[in-house]
């Protein structure tokens, strides 16, 4: 196997032995991306000769040594661009620092490699609302990789990373790794810092990995996990050893199996990979317990009118002045912010900041954000009721497998309908994972991977990882 | 719930966005869609629910006040797209008497 399609963990064993160095790893992966990525289109940029410099420092005997690891162009690194995936940033702005993250993979010996495409500024689940390309999928090249993190996906399934980190707000990480067939995790809400991460809804972000493995997936939740004063949503509570129950097996655990994510809305080829991985959990010694998560058909509702609010404040930084796009002979101060944003950002982002400005208007707020905060509760609730009864939960990462290029709704709306299986964890603040668990034929000579989506209570990425481990083909 | 008319044109101005009249048209059908959606929020009882701003079991951290050094000034204007003496310029502010 080349060393571009290697996990982290024999990669990491070969490194120990001796056998090869981080150098040849990022050889074989430039020629890999060189090779592959004019088609596919997962990467915006990267910098070999940088990252040989800091391989070729790289202490191998740290957890991540030496491995480098891809970065959603919406991470900061010093010196690199974060383009967000959108005109505003494409030129004039380059990292004045790092992002937490970043400095945790350093210091777990880890080389950020590569800067990935994305939907501008994480808005979108396909990829293709990225100003600056599009990404296809590896497995079929007609197909959209899923979003936002489609970059950092597509770049894992075509071998043309090792693994890579994305940014989940409302499924950016779990749905593309559904489509590429990769793991994708997204963890508890305050278990990584958001540090240097561009902020699109504050109360929903979190980073997390995409990774081959569940055991890869848990070396790098180790590495960036935990405490960080500069992000006071991070949560100072110890970071449990997530490799040492990795193989316990799922013996004694009760999954739930939530009827409302099993309705018509999904596809049967779907349903049918995730009830035949929920039957192998089972025939492992899990039991399965059949639960209700009453207010899953609100989700979609609620999650469209926070993120879109919090997403309208956040994204009032852009303004032309500091850093980015700035439209040239403005009339004045004013004609100079809404020029700069009118030429800077796509439709879709507009289109959320309106919504989001909307729903925090002056005889509105009431009506729509408080009302979806009181709903986000009900949610919340559903889930802790849940945790009553069962230690996790089992569920489809996305209603299809991935569709065509170019074949989104004109209807935004139904675009944004398709993410009702990932919006739930985000909204309580709960982990859940994407680990593949089968492939559906395309009926034109292709093979659509599916995820399974198992969700865990708040901080409970020990147990989630350990039962994806046991889903893992 | 609030009526679903949506008047593009002034929350774009409160968004400072500018918007073609071609964006306006597309948003406005658009948005009218989604909040059509949104609207099924009302019909559930949220009587005395507390409401969610953060899925976090902790408000208000506060870290330890040590002093520490900020980005230096050539890194912050690096980025900026028009500067002079050390800072970010910008059209004139203050309108003529």
């Amino acid at each position: 196997m080349s060393l571009a399609a290697s996990s982290i963990f024999s990669l990491r064993q070969r490194l120990t032995a001796g056998e090869i160095s981080p150098a040849d790893i990022l050889a074989d992966l430039s020629t890999a991306i060189l090779a592959r990525d004019p088609e596919i289109g997962a990467y915006l940029s990267f910098d070999l000769e940088a990252a040989q410099i800091e391989a070729a420092a790289a202490d191998l005997s740290l957890p991540l040594g030496g491995i480098p690891i891809a970065l959603k162009d919406n991470i900061n690194v010093l010196g690199q661009p974060c383009t967000c995936g959108s005109r505003f940033l494409e030129r004039g702005y380059t990292s004045p620092y790092n992002a937490t993250v970043t400095e945790r993979l350093r210091a777990a010996g880890a080389v950020p490699f590569g800067r990935m495409n994305l939907d501008e500024f994480a808005m979108g689940s396909a990829t293709e609302n990225s100003a600056l390309q599009i990404t296809r999928n590896p497995h079929d090249l007609s197909r959209i990789p899923g979003g936002s993190s489609g970059g950092s996906a597509a770049a894992v399934a075509g071998n043309l990373a090792i693994a890579a980190l994305g940014s989940d707000t409302g499924g950016s990480i779990r749905q593309p790794a559904s489509h590429c067939g990769v793991v994708g995790l997204k963890p508890s809400y305050g278990r990584v810092s958001r540090y240097g991460l561009v902020a699109f809804a504050s109360s929903l972000d979190q980073i997390g990995p995409l990774t081959r493995t569940v055991e890869d997936a848990a070396l790098i939740l180790q590495a960036i996990a935990g405490p960080d004063r500069r992000d006071s949503t991070c949560l100072d509570v110890p970071v449990p050893d997530y490799l040492e129950d990795l193989k316990k097996g799922v013996a004694g655990l009760r999954l739930g199996i939530p009827k409302e994510y099993f309705d018509e809305g999904i596809d049967p080829a779907v349903r049918a990979l995730v009830e035949a991985a929920a039957a192998r959990l089972q025939a492992a010694g899990a039991e399965l317990v059949e639960i209700s998560l009453p207010h899953t058909e609100h989700a979609v509702a609620t999650y469209y009118i926070i993120a879109p609010a919090e997403a309208s404040s956040n994204l009032s930084r852009f303004d032309g002045i500091r850093y980015g796009r700035r439209a040239p002979s403005p009339a004045d101060l004013d004609d100079l912010y809404r020029s700069s944003r009118e030429e800077g950002f796509g439709a879709d982002v507009k289109r959320r900041i309106i919504l989001g400005t909307y729903v925090l208007s002056s005889g509105y707020y009431d009506a729509y954000y408080s009302r979806a905060q009181k709903v986000r509760t009900l949610i919340r609730r559903d889930f802790e009721q849940a945790w009553g009864q069962v230690d996790a939960i089992l569920a489809p990462v996305a209603p299809t497998p991935a569709r065509k290029i170019g074949e989104a709704s004109s209807d935004p709306l139904q675009e944004y309908l398709s993410d009702i299986c990932t919006l739930a964890a985000n909204l309580a603040g709960i982990c859940a994972i994407s680990v593949p668990c089968g492939t559906v034929p395309s009926g034109e000579g292709t093979e659509l991977p599916v995820g399974l989506q198992i969700l865990g209570p708040h901080l409970g990425e020990a147990t989630l990882l350990r039962i994806a481990k046991a889903a893992e083909l | 719930m609030a009526n679903q008319s949506i008047d593009v044109r002034r929350i774009a101005n409160l968004s400072r966005l500018k918007l073609t009249e071609e964006e306006c048209g597309v948003f406005q059908r658009q948005l009218e869609s989604i909040l059509g959606h949104v609207e099924s929020l009302g019909a559930l009882d949220v009587e005395g629910i507390e409401p969610t701003s953060y899925p976090a079991t902790v408000y208000d951290v506060m870290r330890e006040d040590v002093p520490g050094p900020s980005l230096p000034v050539e890194a912050v204007l690096q980025n900026a797209p028009e500067q002079a003496q050390e800072q970010i310029r910008v059209p004139k502010v203050i309108a003529e008497a």
